[in-house]
């Protein structure tokens, strides 16, 4: 895996989507998940999907035909970028503790 | 009772014109319809509805832009109207925030777009303005008729060539702003 910096929006796009969703449902998890600092917009998102099913790191579901909302789900890819950037956060969070409280290495 | 209200906004005002749509819908008016510097407000309920506009990729009927919509209105939103690419979207205030785009990348892809449409007027002004000299210049003189249409053209390049300007700056604000927040 690469060494990529997902941006908020993206990492708590990919969480959400460890079970499926529509669009208007990740709006509503990430909201809940982040106790309402993450205001997702509903442009933003669209963006945010198709540039993410385009990479392969998450697929819309086939859905019922008469359901006219798209469902999306992660792919293992799109859970390794999340492991990947889970190390990347803890290495962040650690360095700024340890030089934020003065114990500099 | 439905008021039609015209007026014009360059599309470099199109965060003035979403605020004055925004003022006039906390008055109680709101925008159902729009057409070329036409604006339809139905009276309603002041601070009922938000709005917003966006200039598209693709026109609205585009199974793209179709795509989006119907996106954005699963969100809850509903489509007003659209003139050309611009599209004017609204939510019901009950209904939670409502915006188009959450972080700085959307708003500078966004105002890149609003960018190069303006560029592109620009662009075409020049050219006529280009064109108009170079046919005196083989002629030898300038006919008087022409003087207006210089005149003319050279106005549009002005006015298009601020507005211009105008975004580039907001668009460059922007990307600074990004080398430092998401």
């Amino acid at each position: 895996m690469e060494n990529i910096a997902l941006t908020e929006a993206v990492y708590y796009i990919l969480l959400s989507l460890y079970e499926p969703l529509h669009g208007y449902g990740i709006m509503q998890k990430i909201e809940e998940l982040s106790n309402g600092r993450v205001l997702l917009a509903a442009g933003t998102l669209y963006g945010a999907l198709s540039t993410l099913v385009e990479r392969g790191w998450i697929e819309a579901l086939p859905g019922e035909k008469n359901s006219r909302r798209k469902e999306y789900v992660i792919l293992p890819q799109g859970k390794a970028a999340v492991e990947n950037e889970i190390r990347r956060l803890r290495e962040l969070l650690a360095n700024g503790e340890l030089i934020t409280r003065g114990e500099a290495k | 009772m439905k008021h039609a209200v015209h007026k014009l906004f360059w599309a470099w005002d199109f965060e003035k014109e979403e605020k004055w749509l925004n003022e006039m819908a906390a008055k109680g008016l709101l925008l159902t319809d729009v057409g070329f510097c036409r604006y339809v407000f139905q009276e309603g309920t002041p601070g009922e509805y938000q709005y917003h506009l966006e200039w598209l990729r693709h026109f609205p009927s585009h199974p793209e832009s179709r795509a989006y919509i119907q996106f954005i209105e699963e969100t809850g939103a509903e489509h007003v109207g659209s003139f050309k690419k611009w599209v004017y979207l609204r939510k019901k205030a009950s209904e939670g925030a409502f915006n188009l785009f959450s972080g700085l990348d959307s708003r500078i892809a966004h105002f890149q777009r609003v960018t190069r449409l303006i560029a592109l007027l620009s662009f075409v002004a020049l050219a006529y303005v280009v064109a108009l000299a170079s046919h005196c210049l083989r002629l030898g003189y300038v006919p008087e008729a022409y003087l207006y249409m210089f005149g003319a053209y050279a106005a549009m390049l002005t006015l298009f060539g601020t507005g211009y300007l105008k975004t580039l700056g907001a668009y460059r604000k922007l990307k600074r702003k990004r080398i430092v927040q998401e």
